[in-house]
């Protein structure tokens, strides 16, 4: 597992932040694009593979982190409240359709979902 | 020239708003194709609104420029993306949009950014570059790097941004300028195109404190259309800002001065606090140990949310819609495919890949449990200490095309912004001086300001402490 990062300056001022170990993450990189509704070329599967093996082995950091006992997510976060479940005014439909890319009949138009009997 | 200075001039029949946007717009064909801030600007709709202006309102009559992800009915919203770039109107005002008109101001130009706010350099816009105006060569910081570029640039005399990792505060630091995040929930989100629910923050980037004071002012309060907007009154943020830093206690952290930083960078930012103590103000070593793993943690929550925020991008019902594909699933893929540019792909599949099954609680419960460490650091901190001070970021402007395709280090210059978004409270960048670097002279320092959750008032008065201290 990766511990962190370090930062050193280089000669040129410019700053070189690294993860300090190889990532151990597994990602499909060409399986989760499908599960994202993504369709990725060849070039794109393969630059995403390497930079997300990386960024995952930054973040793999976590793991080594000791969690007290009473610690929660988003602890300690101030969230408002939710408003009244009440009926209230909203856009009109006409407004909302000016941006449908294909409408027809106050709706937005798809292509067909359900298959030929 | 600030706001406040040109709403003076109004008040005192010096210029009108009619006046003021004619010469700005001047300015912008002048100045604007070299640093590339603006997507567009309707001139005629802003003319309209300053011939009805009402010069008594808080902002009446104030050009302000907008990043092009908050909606203004009838102007695009682009998100700096190809996704909405042609095929989207907005069709309502954003809160804050409101609240703006409603105080007088005129919102005048959309502005470049990082694609759906993702990136710290605004190289990610899929619609066109924007340059840092000290140095054309330089990156004008991101993902608010159109507002912040204009802003420098005197093309726009103010703008709002959007923060969710540092960027409102790093481009201003980049540029020179102001730039505030607030506590989150102190402004309404409503009409924010979404990038990371839990992070998002609108705020003003100025050429003054007292600007930021101003605009915040109008755009903060309780939204009932932002379930996560805070129900709080909104104090007079200009009442105490002049009161000075004397027996301010001002936090250093010291994982915020660590290896890694630009000596230009840490020696602007250690005069300017020295500059404070000599002012009254107490200066107080800290320690806010979970700093380390702020990025680790803020690149698993921000992309999770990001996921789940972006799939509402299918070309159904608005933006970009593929051609001739063959079914509802493949109109899904392609339309996407051809709509999102890399680094929100990138982003898309890191989210949905931390929020698989098997992999959830590895990934995202644990970042969530981090990231409470980090804002219990700062609650602790600030027991003892009223602000935090520290660099905005690690290095002035980068110059544009020198990140080597590795988002990791861009990612990881963040280390000193993020951690005020996961903890949710205020922060602001000022200028602080200049230095030399990777061949350029005089590039723009900032130094950031921290508080506890709705501290503004008290970040602002240091602010402007700090703001009238000769510069090193």
């Amino acid at each position: 597992m990766a511990q962190g990062y370090e930062g050193k300056a280089l000669a040129s001022g410019w700053l070189l932040l690294k993860s300090s170990a190889m990532s151990q993450a597994h990602i499909d990189v060409r399986y989760v694009a499908n599960l994202a509704r993504l369709d990725l070329t060849e070039a794109e599967v393969a630059v995403f593979q390497s930079q997300l093996v990386a960024i995952l082995g930054h973040v793999e950091s976590l793991s080594a982190i000791e969690l007290p006992d009473d610690i929660t997510a988003m602890d300690g976060m101030r969230l408002g409240p939710m408003r009244d479940d009440q009926p209230h005014k909203s856009l009109l439909s006409e407004a909302m359709l000016v941006n449908a890319p294909d409408q027809a009949q106050s709706q937005i138009r798809v292509p067909k979902v359900v298959a030929d009997a | 020239m600030s706001l406040v200075t040109l709403r003076r001039r109004y008040l005192d029949g010096e210029t009108t708003p009619s006046e003021v946007l004619a010469k700005l717009a001047e300015e912008i064909v002048s100045r604007d194709p070299r640093t590339g801030a603006y997507l567009s600007s309707d001139l005629a709709l802003a003319l309209k609104a300053a011939a009805e202006a009402d010069l008594s309102r808080p902002l009446g009559g104030l050009p302000i420029a907008i990043k092009d992800n908050i909606n203004t009915l009838g102007q695009s919203c682009s998100c700096g993306s190809r996704f909405l770039e042609k095929n989207y109107i907005s069709p309502y005002d954003a809160t804050v949009i409101k609240k703006l008109k409603e105080a007088g101001a005129i919102p005048f130009g959309r502005m470049n950014m990082d694609e759906f706010a993702m990136g710290s350099a605004t190289e990610n816009s899929a619609l066109q570059l924007t340059r840092n105006p000290h140095d054309h060569d330089r990156i004008a910081g991101g993902s608010s790097g159109g507002s912040a570029a204009a802003v420098a640039d005197g093309t726009a005399f103010a703008a709002l941004g959007s923060d969710t990792g540092g960027s409102i505060r790093q481009p201003a630091s980049h540029c020179g300028i102001v730039g505030l995040k607030p506590t989150y929930g102190r402004v309404s989100r409503f009409g924010l195109v979404a990038f990371a629910s839990s992070l998002d923050q609108i705020g003003p980037l100025t050429r003054t404190v007292d600007d930021a004071a101003l605009i915040l002012q109008v755009i903060a309060g309780h939204d009932p259309q932002d379930s996560t907007s805070l129900d709080e009154p909104v104090p007079d943020y200009a009442a105490g800002i002049n009161d000075g830093v004397k027996g301010i206690r001002i936090g250093i952290p010291k994982e915020y001065f660590g290896e890694g930083i630009h000596p230009g960078v840490r020696e602007n930012v250690e005069t300017r606090i020295k500059q404070l103590e000599l002012l009254g103000a107490v200066i107080v070593p800290i320690s806010l140990p979970y700093t380390e793993h702020a990025v680790a943690t803020y690149y698993v929550i921000a992309p999770a949310e990001a996921s789940s925020n972006l799939s509402r991008f299918d070309g159904i019902r608005y933006g970009n819609r593929a051609q001739n594909p063959a079914d509802i699933i493949d109109l899904y893929h392609q339309s996407r495919e051809l709509g999102f540019g890399p680094e929100v792909k990138r982003r898309i599949i890191l989210g949905t890949y931390v929020l698989s099954s098997g992999y959830y609680d590895a990934y995202y419960t644990r970042a969530q449990k981090v990231r409470s460490l980090i804002a219990r650091d700062f609650n602790q901190a600030f027991e003892v200490v009223d602000v935090i001070l520290s660099p905005v970021a690690p290095t002035p402007a980068r110059k544009i095309n020198s990140s080597n395709d590795d988002p990791l280090q861009d990612y990881l210059a963040d280390i000193f912004t993020i951690p005020a978004n996961l903890a949710g409270i205020p922060a602001m960048s000022i200028p602080c001086g200049s230095t030399s670097f990777d061949g350029s002279e005089n590039l723009p320092v900032g130094i950031q300001i921290l508080a506890p959750h709705l501290g503004e008032a008290m970040m602002l008065r240091v602010a402007k402490a700090a703001e009238g201290l000769p510069l090193p």
